[in-house]
């Protein structure tokens, strides 16, 4: 060991160290310009080149922002206006606002419904997103679907209301079984809630609550960033507990239950979702009974759905292999049985150390329903496409409308991410 | 779970399917299964009746017969007398090439973004984030329109280029930025390979590349055998010369002895002509692809860099290790091991997400066999189950990569 | 040293294993295990590691199947009958080496989970069990909080505890304290004697030779998957039969 000759050892310092300088104890701007702007003469001409660049944007932008026409009717007259300048004509997303945000079917004398529900979806969402609220929050987020469909579709409130209420009892009775067996609870909860359903048919033709309704909006009507909220907010929704039960499906011992999981997370994960878009336009109506005419809509909602639940279970399955064996160990200990160890002690776990991967998903599903323009729907980039685009008045405008469209969306994901890093360092620092 | 008792005290018993291990799991998979065949023959029969209703069945005939359209951008023979099925692998070759230009592109620029995030310069790092942020957080869509508009509504038209006094000049002399593409330089071999023909060009950068493979060989070997002596000498012979020479000199004799030569386009009546034309499409793909998925790339990078603690960096140090070294024999190693899986599943997203490239008319498999003979032909259910077979059979071979090379590095460790 | 009264040890049988055998794909972890444990006895398992020690008694509550011979707890035969598993892990407590505490629920809420799920008694009650058992081990005023927020000693006194709400007839410890410091050792061990001094029957997976001479019965001795050798503590430590459990002995004690 110890006759170690500089052959052996590869770097071997062999003069001392000249002493450094004293640190300087200047500090303040200058000090911070020179340490993390012109600290060297690289890091001096990147400190350049950076503000080249930025130089270059901005001075190509501003101009165009800042001279930006609000308010005329069209193109050539927004361009009448400025006149030669450089300027950008804002004035077509003033005009074309609401078709941007509701499509341009939606009649306009309804449009306090979309957007009272798109205000109560915040209402609706907070007690998801901020564990700190009051937990009786919930129940509104329960009743929200019901009350974001009517107002949205209109229509008797009668049906809604009937499914809420197959829903809550199916619940009660699924609470009231659940710890003598979570299967023969399940499939009483579900069996009430055919019944109810069920009998309601016979009351519900000439219930008073029929009377109390809504006008009804197609969903072929429905479109522009409403459409692209519903699609994101529905489909994520309902590809969670899709999203589980495959990932579950996908950790089981049952070799069979675990290739159909495997199966269908590898399929939907190895083809585009615009693929998907395509069976949902032109191949899924095959697939119901003949006359059934399931509209658009819904056929997309499917397809999405399953598209992120195969994403969403990945998701879920890196959280359950992230918990140790002991937790599944302790469970049977006790004598838990298996749904009752997955929903008291695996999955509020593994659901936790996942919703940063769920978020991402659902960040980028939200961005992924702009591709419902490709199958002629008329969601946000649909409409700017399409209808007006193409219009007479605003043939040609181009950077306005997909400026618009790219804050927006810009607004929403970074939002969601944000969130999603707050909850992460939260999740860092907490007890549980 | 089966526990063996013996003797087996017990016969049989219907409750025993339930409640016993042996049985159980059988029981609930057949369940499955019986539960899983009644749905599929619930929509196979719905198809089948649907079908029928309408007077046609599935065929795949349809390939066989000419398409009937026109594919601009293509890289093998291809007319409109060509049958569907041609359409299709023009298409697939256009999907490959727009991915993996793509995914090289992502790669460079990704691997940058991420590097300089991580750059003690404020400026330069805040840049880089605001790229990152920017990018991830905007719909891919969006930005192949935004850049196929900056293609065909702020580049010039090629007769712009004309005329004493043109309104656009060339870019260095060779190269053309117009509304219709993007035209450069093509090489050319000029001696053995004849002087025209995509194919005898092809034929070249074949033999091109086979030599650079000889090259990554060759180069391997001496870099083994430095290895060895150095295990056996404990001094790494120098070995840059060598590889230099081993990577360059055979290619630069193969571009002398073929003849390469470059031909710069030139305006020809309406539009240029000589040289590659690389379509507006195909470049809005390209690029929107490739700054999108570069952003994803750039926060793997930056996050396989900083997995790579700063203690390991010591650790090497303390090793008497020589500090260029620490970088290429501890951090790179341990980084890319973190950076590649991701990078490969981006490679795959890159794929993926060419099907949106039906969106400014550029003729991948998407646009072509799930687009154009879809609609022609009228043979959906044929055609989209063609194109999803398509994109698994790529997802599978690529995932099929991703895991042996996670399977061989992964750490040795329980 | 206030030994422990060795003389509860009833005849009823708690645990028979007869001719038990155990592989892992084709590696022989137990064999020919035979082991009768009488209500109220507590017995010490030791060995080198590597030995079966953890995998003998997570066989006895069915954590692990066993491929030969027969495990029966409480006259209750360990066969593939689930109704029989559940029958037995609810008479059989199991503590951990590292807790394996609920780490998103509290501690009151670890203690009345089994209890409220797999006896279904109402919460209430459920609460005062729990109550009661954390007052045994010395930490009720813990109650609202999360396990990460306890000390090592008290996390593994509170899965004790939360083993106990369930009445257990029967408790294995597997190295309950070597995940442990030092001075929390002592806290965990006196938890046990307690247990012991209550007339529980344990089998305990532990290196802790006093608390094997002070609460045992009887000591075991493991090697390769067999019980080597078996015997009263006293007896065990002065004098060893078995030149492995020799060789053993001299090396856990030599220092
Ligand atoms: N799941 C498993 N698969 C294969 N082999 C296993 C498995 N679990 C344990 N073993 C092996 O079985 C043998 C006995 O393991 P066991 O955990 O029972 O030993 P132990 O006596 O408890 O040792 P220690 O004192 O280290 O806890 C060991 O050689 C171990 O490697
Ligand atoms: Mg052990």
């Amino acid at each position: 060991m110890s006759d170690t000759s500089a052959s052996a050892v590869a770097f071997v310092r062999t003069e001392s160290v000249p002493a450094s300088a004293p640190p300087s104890n200047a500090a303040g701007p200058v000090k911070w310009v020179k340490d993390n702007l012109f600290a060297g003469v690289g890091n001096s001409i990147l400190t350049v080149l950076a503000i080249l660049a930025i130089y270059m944007v901005l001075s190509k932008s501003m101009p165009w922002i800042l001279n930006g026409v609000w308010d005329a009717p069209s193109l050539s007259a927004c361009r009448e206006i400025l006149n030669g300048e450089t300027g950008a004509c804002f004035a077509v997303l003033s005009e074309r606002w609401n078709q941007l945000l509701f499509g341009f079917k939606y009649p306009a004398e309804l449009y306090w419904r979309p957007a009272t529900a798109f205000v109560l979806l915040f209402v609706a969402a907070a007690p998801v997103l901020f564990f700190d609220l009051p937990r009786k929050l919930l129940i509104f987020t329960g009743l929200y679907p019901f009350l974001a469909f009517w107002l949205i579709w209109g229509g008797p409130i009668f049906y809604p209301l009937i499914a809420l209420i197959g829903l809550i009892v199916a619940y009660k009775v699924f609470v009231a079984f659940e710890k003598n067996n979570f299967t023969m609870a399940l499939g009483l909860g579900a069996l009430s809630a055919i019944v109810i359903w069920y009998l309601s048919g016979f009351v519900g033709e000439n219930s008073a609550l029929l009377a109390l309704s809504l006008e009804a909006v197609p969903s072929r009507d429905l479109g522009g960033f409403m459409l692209n909220m519903m699609l994101g907010v529905t489909c994520v929704s309902l590809s969670l507990p899709l999203g589980i039960a495959l990932a579950l499906g996908r950790q089981s011992s049952m070799p069979f239950i675990r290739y159909i999981c495997v199966i269908f997370i590898e399929f939907i994960r190895g083809v585009p979702l615009i693929t998907l878009l395509f069976v949902a336009s032109v191949m899924l109506s095959y697939f119901f009974p003949p006359g059934s005419g399931v509209d658009l809509f819904i056929r997309v909602v499917i397809m999405i759905t399953m598209f992120s639940s195969a994403y969403i279970a990945e998701v879920i399955r890196g959280g359950l292999a992230a918990l140790p064996k002991g937790q599944y160990e302790a469970a049977d200990s006790l004598g838990l049985d298996y749904p009752q160890a997955m929903r008291l002690i695996i999955l509020p776990q593994a659901l936790k150390i996942s919703i940063p991967g769920i978020v991402n998903v659902a960040v980028g599903l939200f961005k992924d329903t702009t591709l419902v323009s490709v199958i002629s729907m008329f969601d946000m980039i649909g409409m700017i496409r399409g209808p007006i685009v193409a219009s007479t008045d605003w043939n040609g405008i181009y950077w306005e409308l997909f400026g618009f469209a790219a804050l927006l969306f810009f607004v929403v994901c970074y939002g969601i991410s944000q969130y999603s890093q707050w909850l992460e360092r939260r999740l860092a620092t907490d007890h549980r | 779970m089966t526990i063996m008792t013996d003797p087996p005290k017990e016969s049989f018993r219907l409750s025993m399917l339930l409640n016993d291990s042996r049985y159980r799991s059988l029981t609930l998979q057949v369940i499955a299964a019986i539960l899983l065949a009644l749905v599929i023959f619930y929509l196979a029969n719905n198809v089948a009746t649907n079908l029928a209703a309408l007077g046609v069945s599935i065929s795949f005939d349809f390939l066989g017969a000419p398409a009937g359209y026109d594919i601009n951008q293509r890289l093998i023979e291809y007319t409109s007398q060509s049958s569907n099925l041609q359409a299709a692998f023009v298409g697939i070759l256009n999907t490959m090439l727009v991915a993996v230009l793509a995914c090289i592109t992502a790669t460079i620029l990704g691997v940058f973004a991420g590097v300089l995030r991580l750059s003690n310069n404020w400026l330069v790092s805040k840049l880089m984030s605001i790229y990152v942020e920017i990018f991830r957080n905007i719909p891919l869509l969006i930005w192949i329109l935004v850049i196929y508009g900056v293609m065909t509504v702020v580049l010039p038209a090629p007769n712009a280029f004309r005329g004493d006094d043109p309104s656009a000049s060339m870019f260095m002399g060779i190269s053309a930025f117009t509304n219709r593409g993007v035209y450069i330089p093509g090489p050319e071999f000029s001696r053995i390979f004849g002087e025209t023909g995509i194919l005898s060009a092809g034929i070249g950068w074949l033999v091109a590349i086979a030599i650079l493979v000889g090259s990554f060989f060759g180069a391997r070997i001496v870099n083994k055998r430095a290895t060895r002596i150095q295990e056996a000498t404990g001094v790494r012979p120098a070995t840059l010369a060598t590889n230099l020479a081993i990577w360059f000199l055979p290619l630069i004799a193969f571009f002398i002895i073929t003849g390469l030569t470059f031909v710069v386009p030139v305006l020809k009546g309406f539009n240029f002509g000589g040289g590659i034309k690389i379509g507006a499409p195909l470049i809005a793909m390209w690029l929107a692809l490739s700054v999108y998925t570069g952003a994803f790339i750039a926060e793997n990078v930056r996050a396989g860099i900083q997995a790579v603690s700063k203690g390991q960096t010591e650790a090497a140090g303390a090793l008497g290790i020589r500090p260029g070294r620490i970088m290429s024999l501890i951090i790179l190693p341990q980084a890319l091991r973190v950076i590649i899986p991701p990078m490969i599943s981006n490679f795959l997203n890159i794929t993926k997400n060419s099907s949106l490239a039906i969106l400014v008319g550029y003729a991948d498999v998407t646009a072509t066999l799930g687009g154009i003979t879809l609609n022609q032909t009228g043979r959906a259910i044929e055609c989209v189950v063609l194109l999803m077979l398509f994109y698994l059979i790529i997802s599978l071979t690529i995932s099929g990569v991703a895991n042996v090379y996670n399977n061989s590095t992964k750490l040795k460790e329980r | 040293m206030a030994e422990v009264a060795k003389m509860q040890v009833s005849d009823e049988v708690a645990i028979s294993i007869r001719n038990m055998n155990k592989w892992y794909g084709t590696f022989h972890v137990l064999r020919d295990i035979d082991l009768t444990v009488h209500q109220g006895e507590r017995i010490v398992v030791c060995g080198p590691s590597g030995s079966g020690k953890s995998t003998l008694i997570r066989c006895i509550n069915a954590l692990e199947e066993h491929q030969q011979g027969s495990i029966e707890v409480d006259g209750t035969l360990l066969s593939s009958d689930l109704k029989n598993i559940d029958k037995i892990r609810s008479e059989v407590g199991m503590c951990f080496q590292h807790f394996n505490l609920f780490p998103h629920l509290s501690i009151l809420e670890n203690l009345t989970l089994a209890p409220i799920w797999v006896r279904k008694t109402p919460k209430k009650e459920a609460e005062e069990l729990a109550m009661h058992y954390l007052e045994k081990v010395k930490i009720p005023d813990q109650a609202n909080k999360f396990p990460g927020q306890l000390s090592g000693g008290q996390q593994q006194r509170v899965a004790i505890a939360r083993s106990l709400c369930m009445q257990p007839r029967i408790m294995l410890f597997d190295e309950p304290t070597s995940a442990l410091d030092p001075e929390m050792i002592k806290e965990v061990l006196d938890t046990m004697i307690e247990l012991a001094e209550d007339g529980m029957t344990m089998i305990c997976v532990t290196h802790e030779m006093g608390f094997a001479r002070q609460v045992a019965n009887r000591v075991i001795f493991m090697d390769e998957g067999q019980i080597v050798e078996q015997n009263e503590p006293e007896e065990f430590f002065n004098n060893p039969q078995s030149p492995r459990t020799q060789l053993f002995l001299s090396q856990i004690l030599g220092h």
